[in-house]
């Protein structure tokens, strides 16, 4: 039952289909959050003890951090699909991922400057093995998209950049654990402790509602991206320029 | 699955760690470069360089702090609760920078033991709460002590 309706998921007109009628609602509940997070985290929460309202930058750079791994997980994980199985849907997810990613990490990085200059005393340490495997984040991804960008035929550059994708996801649990493993001046993690999360309830809500705000926003430009990324690979295939006639008119 | 579906499984299995162990034995190799600092302890048992500069990290111990009058230099002392180095720093300081608070400088240690700090950063901990939380953890902690 399950492979049948994966099978279908992975036919480029039915999903084209799935998408258009999801997007709307992935839109609304991503801004919806957003805003909501938004002012909780500069509103409803209270100042921090130490860092007073400094403290605020986290609802962006937690969430920006969060998706540009997560990003990458999708990317490599589709990458690897399309790689083993030859499904086009699967590469064409992992192509509209990737400057999501790069975008979301690159927000990631700026943000933690920005903190990080009136909070440590510096904008980036290149000692730091948080900061500097992150960085490596953000060059996979422009290494991933220069490679597509060089290679002429698509059905090569799919498999080609699929390897790359595939091996840079080791980069993920080093980021995750640098802060375990090494002595780094990045903190430690907040919410993914052991003994639970290190922040008061007060401060933590909008921080949640943040993260799922920006992940439904990540799963909305995705479509977007894929609906226009079906398109161009399909576009001698009859559905899609049917499709493509209706909407000229 | 087919043999040719089997076969890319099997090659990107292998591509994946064949990687995977070649970055972890690398980073396993550079595992004393990739310290961002020293505690006091490592500094006396002599792990750290003694003719190049490396950072010491620890917290700086509360009442510690003295500053000279007419100019930017202060003095701390950093710990880590085993052992305690005296740090002389003349610049600004971070933030975060207090009593208590966890602390990154970077210089060199002198002949007797006095580190001579070129920069000064505060390290962060995990913990986010709300100014009167941390008074009444504050507050609880006073009241256990006899």
């Amino acid at each position: 039952m399950y492979l049948r309706w994966f099978h279908k998921l992975s036919s480029p007109p039915y999903f084209y289909r799935l998408a258009s009628i999801l997007s709307p609602w992935l839109s609304g509940l991503s801004i919806a959050l957003i805003a909501a997070g938004t002012y909780g985290g500069l509103v409803l929460a209270p100042p921090d003890y130490l860092q007073g309202d400094g403290f605020r930058m986290i609802y962006v750079h937690v969430p920006s951090a969060y998706l540009g791994m997560m990003a990458y997980v999708v990317m490599a994980m589709a990458a690897a699909v399309g790689f083993i199985w030859r499904i086009k849907l699967a590469h064409a997810v992992a192509v509209s991922a990737a400057p999501l990613g790069a975008s979301f990490t690159l927000l990631g990085l700026v943000t933690g400057a920005i903190w990080g200059k009136p909070m440590w005393g510096t904008f980036w340490q290149w000692s730091d093995a948080r900061l500097v495997f992150f960085l490596m984040l953000f060059f996979l991804y422009m290494g991933y998209l220069a490679l597509r960008g060089v290679t002429e035929d698509r059905d090569k550059a799919d498999r080609l950049s699929a390897v790359l994708a595939v091996v840079g996801v080791i980069n993920i649990p080093i980021i995750h654990y640098s802060v375990e493993w090494w002595t780094t001046l990045h903190q430690g993690p907040t919410i993914t402790r052991l003994d639970g999360p290190s922040i008061t309830m007060d401060m933590l809500v909008p921080l949640l509602v943040m993260i799922a705000g920006f992940s439904f926003f990540f799963v909305w430009l995705l479509f977007v991206r894929l609906r226009g990324e079906i398109l161009v690979r399909e576009q001698k295939s009859r559905w899609a320029q049917e499709l493509m006639q209706r909407s000229r008119v | 699955m087919t043999p040719r579906r089997r076969q890319r499984m099997v090659l990107i299995a292998m591509i994946f760690s064949g990687v995977a162990v070649s970055a972890g034995l690398a980073l396993k190799a550079f595992q004393g470069n990739l310290l961002f600092f020293f505690s006091p302890t490592q500094v006396e048992a002599g792990e750290a360089p003694d003719s190049r500069n490396f950072r010491l990290g620890g917290m700086v111990v509360p009442g510690s702090i003295t500053r000279e009058t007419g100019s930017m230099t202060v003095n701390f002392v950093v710990t880590d609760y085993a052992h305690s180095i005296p740090v002389q720093y003349t610049g600004v300081l971070p933030d975060l920078f207090g009593e208590g608070q966890g602390v990154v400088v970077r210089g060199q240690l002198s002949e007797a033991s006095n580190f001579f700090a070129e920069e000064v950063l505060a390290k962060h901990d995990e913990n986010y709460m709300p100014p009167e939380v941390a008074e009444a953890l504050a507050q609880s902690e006073k009241a256990r002590e006899p």
